[in-house]
């Protein structure tokens, strides 16, 4: 029984974890490195306003996704719209950056102290005989509304319409008049404010560390391969098939296992199905 | 030898999400043939030659080459057996001399079974094999041609250095993507005796085109694809005749007629 | 009145243009132009031993002989990106795979350094093309991706699973017997792989290569396997990068967590970058340029890693083609404003 709430909740924080990567690869080809840098930045962006700043902890935190939303938007704008196209140099700019800021943080003295972020509401409540932290049951919830809210806008409102376009055929949505660039631009907006919201929701329930960083970039490849890179369906489903794999190697062989379980997740699925265990991309040696 | 069966396509799909680019396209190809692949732009002709050379995966249909089942393979295996193909948009290494371009099929299993481990065989290494070649296709052996930048080469040169890519691996069959396509008549005129030498040495030759009437100098029989589906096959002055055809093309009767009078 | 537009015109310089066929050799202006840039790099590199540590101080000997290793690692990240296409963001892979190999048949099977470095390399490059071999038929990104992820997850794994010694390492790996052997052997095998890659790109085999990076469906069509020729070139820039690891144990007497650090991975790249993609020996000198900084810094902490990533980032934004690259279009090239 607790493996399933366990497995339940880890699903639902690599989903969410993923799902910024995801995104701005479906939408924009872009391999987001820094993903795991933003993920971290906003957690210290969040504490230096709650502590520093004395801000009202929900007003950080929507400052903080606010700034998040600015600075992927920045990103693509001054700096990967620069090497777009140039698949060699989009990868290695993305991982500089993400390199340049988690090693920033880590020299400015955000090591060896303990960093960490409140959680929402204090206390537990009993499933199943299983006690919960009421955090953890907002990481599902928050995961269902993201989930829910990106089927929505991406079907129902004009510019996510339009994303989902950029996402199936670039050129045909070039040639309907979308302006590649400007949907990059919000793909990285979005997917930034993801890596935030993820973030903010999931680091209650630990420290702040410049560790985590790297851990959320491997954890979320792994799942955006495993689910198909670009798949948004993919990484959920994905994100569920790890993160219950992951429960049961600690429930029954020993807890330091996890990251092996990503780590063979990539290599098998990257064996069976390169494209992918759940995507419905286009198969990868197709182009002539 | 001649008469056997070479190739059988049966009953090809290729879908690409909603669009049905081939659908049920079936012939069969003797060897030694010349046997040409029409249609309209946008029929489906080179999504069939990427079907049968392995590089898109069909829907379902079985291609049996010289017997075998090279329905799954993958492209480079394919080339392997004997079964090549030339490319529409030509991307040879234009910063290196047209021999050069050789060296790389000359790397290939079946070059090296053919002409020993450095794929040189008795003539010796690599690049004095591939001026042999360059010969064979009509660059002229004591002149610097072969020793040309490939990006100072005119088309017809690199049409050629194309099917020199071909020669290099030994093929049994060769398939054409529009190879008189960008030449000018002087070039045409040029490249069918090629064509016909590479019949006379044994190589069936399959080949895509949009300029009919040299096609049907060469080709013994013709196909004619529309909108993935193969309309009818038979010898050219057939063909021709057909209604189906001629509305497929153009509608017009007059311009047909004329094309076929040359 | 008419504007007068003026364009750069770039042309060969004379010289070039001599010595391009064999007649090269029939004057000594000629061959001092062929073989006045190899023999300063590397008589330039012989004498750095000698040079340095009289001046500026003993701690730089083994500076000097880091810098051979990472350009090393340089080098194999230049043969891939450049030569195959192939980006490999994970150059602590290949040190923490040959430097842990080496550690432990000398400390298990109690083989010199004699042994364990030629076989840390053989070895070690087959597990890494091995483990490898899953991304290499598929699309660039994946190669990236997995070569990215393999230092950071091993490191954690060994941590986790306290196996290979540990976060302690290995530890009483064998020295060299002689600290000229320690100096000059790591020099020696630079510039036979400088050299050696350079012959290898330019033999038949390199143009395979080259038509794997720029035309793989033209390659694939000539009856050759992708797979298998970017199984080769793995297999030759991981068998540097393992060389330097077996040295770079050998040289600490130790072998640990810390060889999968992100100094083995970016340092490459941004002497590759700084140091002129393509060009083999850019990313070479740019490790010689780059290291000692990067020693420098040290004080700093990871401070030095920010430097580098920032740079790095500024260089691949502005385009800019490379040091070595504008130095050798100027020594072969000249340019002048031509009118329109």
């Amino acid at each position: 029984m607790d493996i399933l709430i366990y497995g339940i909740i880890n699903s639902f924080s690599l989903a969410l974890m993923a799902i910024g990567f995801t995104l701005v690869y479906g939408i924009s080809r872009l391999p987001n490195f820094a993903h795991g840098a933003l993920y971290v930045i906003t957690g210290f962006g969040v504490w230096w306003f709650v502590h520093k700043l004395h801000l009202n902890y929900l007003a950080s935190i929507l400052l903080a996704l606010v700034l998040m939303g600015l600075i992927g938007a920045a990103i693509y704008r001054f700096i990967l719209i620069r090497v777009r196209g140039m698949a060699t140099s989009e990868i290695i700019a993305t991982y500089a950056l993400g390199l340049a800021i988690l090693e920033f943080l880590r020299w400015g003295g955000f090591k060896g102290m303990t960093y960490t972020l409140p959680v929402f509401i204090e206390g537990s409540v009993n499933i199943g005989g299983v006690p919960v932290d009421f955090q953890r049951i907002i990481v599902i919830g928050i995961g269902i509304v993201v989930v829910s809210f990106m089927w929505l806008f991406t079907h129902f409102n004009r510019t996510g319409l339009a994303l989902r376009g950029m996402a199936q055929d670039e050129h045909a949505a070039m040639m309907l008049g979308i302006d590649s660039d400007r949907m990059a631009v919000i793909a990285m907006a979005m997917g930034s404010i993801l890596a935030g919201l993820s973030a903010i929701v999931l680091l209650p329930l630990g420290n702040i560390v410049v560790e985590a960083g790297y851990n959320v970039l491997i954890l979320s490849i792994a799942v955006c391969i495993v689910g198909g890179l670009g798949s948004w369906v993919g990484a959920i489903l994905a994100a569920f098939m790890i993160g219950f794999l992951q429960i049961i190697t600690v429930a029954y062989i020993q807890s330091h296992f996890q990251m092996v379980v990503a780590l063979l997740a990539i290599i098998v699925t990257l064996i069976l199905r390169p494209s992918g265990f759940f995507g419905k991309q286009k198969e990868l040696e197709e182009r002539v | 030898m001649s008469g056997e069966n070479i190739l059988e396509v049966t009953d090809v799909c290729k879908s690409f999400g909603g669009v049905q680019a081939l659908l049920n396209v079936s012939f069969t190809i003797q060897q030694g043939d010349v046997f040409g692949i029409i249609g309209p732009n946008g029929s489906g002709k080179t999504t069939l030659i990427n079907c049968i050379t392995g590089f898109i995966k069909m829907n379902s249909g079985k291609i049996l080459y010289k017997g075998k089942d090279i329905s799954y393979k993958a492209p480079n295996q394919i080339a392997n057996l004997g079964l090549t193909r030339t490319f529409q948009i030509m991307r040879p290494y234009y910063s290196l001399p047209a021999y050069k371009n050789l060296i790389i099929p000359l790397f290939s299993p079946r070059a090296r079974r053919k002409g020993g481990w450095r794929g040189g065989g008795k003539l010796g290494d690599r690049g004095t094999v591939s001026i042999d070649i360059l010969e064979e296709i009509g660059f002229e052996r004591d002149s610097f041609v072969p020793y040309k930048l490939a990006s100072s080469l005119p088309t017809g040169y690199l049409k050629r250095l194309e099917l020199a890519r071909c020669l290099a691996l030994g093929p049994d069959l060769i398939l054409c993507d529009e190879v008189f396509s960008g030449l000018s008549m002087s070039e045409i005129a040029s490249m069918v005796p090629l064509i016909e030498k590479l019949q006379m040495d044994g190589i069936t030759l399959v080949m895509i085109e949009h300029r009919l009437r040299e096609l049907f100098r060469v080709a013994s029989r013709v196909m004619v694809l529309n909108f993935g589906e193969k309309l009818t096959e038979g010898i050219p002055e057939e063909v021709m005749q057909d209604e189906r055809v001629k509305e497929a093309y153009l509608g017009s009767e007059k311009l047909l007629d004329y094309k076929f009078e040359a | 009145m008419d504007k007068v537009e003026r364009r750069k015109e770039r042309i060969d310089r004379g010289i070039k243009v001599r010595t391009e066929g064999i007649y090269a050799v029939s004057s000594w202006q000629e061959v001092t132009y062929l073989v006045l840039p190899r023999l300063v790099l590397i008589v330039g590199l012989l004498l750095l031993p000698l040079i340095i540590p009289p001046l500026f101080g003993p701690y730089w000997k083994r500076v000097i002989s880091y810098a051979a290793i990472y350009g090393l690692l340089a080098l194999g990240f230049d043969f891939l990106a450049h030569f195959v296409g192939l980006v490999s963001l994970g150059g602590a892979f290949f040190i923490g795979v040959g430097g842990y190999t080496a550690a432990i048949l000398n400390t298990s099977l109690g083989l010199s350094p004699l042994f364990t470095i030629p076989m840390a390399t053989v070895g070690g490059a087959i597990i890494c093309t091995l483990l490898l071999l899953p991304a290499l038929p598929l699309r660039g990104v994946y190669f990236a991706i997995v070569t990215l992820m393999y230092p950071l997850a091993l490191m954690r794994i060994i941590e986790a699973l306290n196996i290979f010694g540990g976060t302690d390492g290995i530890l009483g790996v064998a020295g060299f017997p002689n600290t000229w052997i320690e100096q000059y052997l790591i020099i020696l095998i630079v510039i036979f792989a400088l050299f050696g890659l350079r012959r290898l790109v330019n033999e038949d085999i390199g143009l395979v290569f080259r038509g794997v990076k720029d035309n793989d469906q033209s390659v694939r069509a000539s009856g050759l396997s992708i797979t298998l020729y970017k199984a080769i070139a793995v297999f030759i820039a991981s068998g540097l990068g393992c060389l330097g690891g077996a040295y770079l144990a050998h040289i600490y007497m130790w072998s640990g967590i810390s060889q999968f650090a992100l100094d083995f991975s970016v340092i490459p790249i941004a002497a590759t970058v700084i140091g002129g993609g393509g060009t083999l020996v850019g990313p070479l000198l740019g490790c010689f340029f780059l290291v000692p900084i990067s020693e420098w810094l040290r004080t700093f902490g990871t401070l030095r890693i920010v430097f580098y990533s920032v740079i790095l980032m500024a260089f691949i934004m502005f385009r800019s083609e490379g040091v070595m690259v504008f130095a050798q279009r100027k020594y072969h090239q000249f340019q002048r404003w031509v009118k329109v």
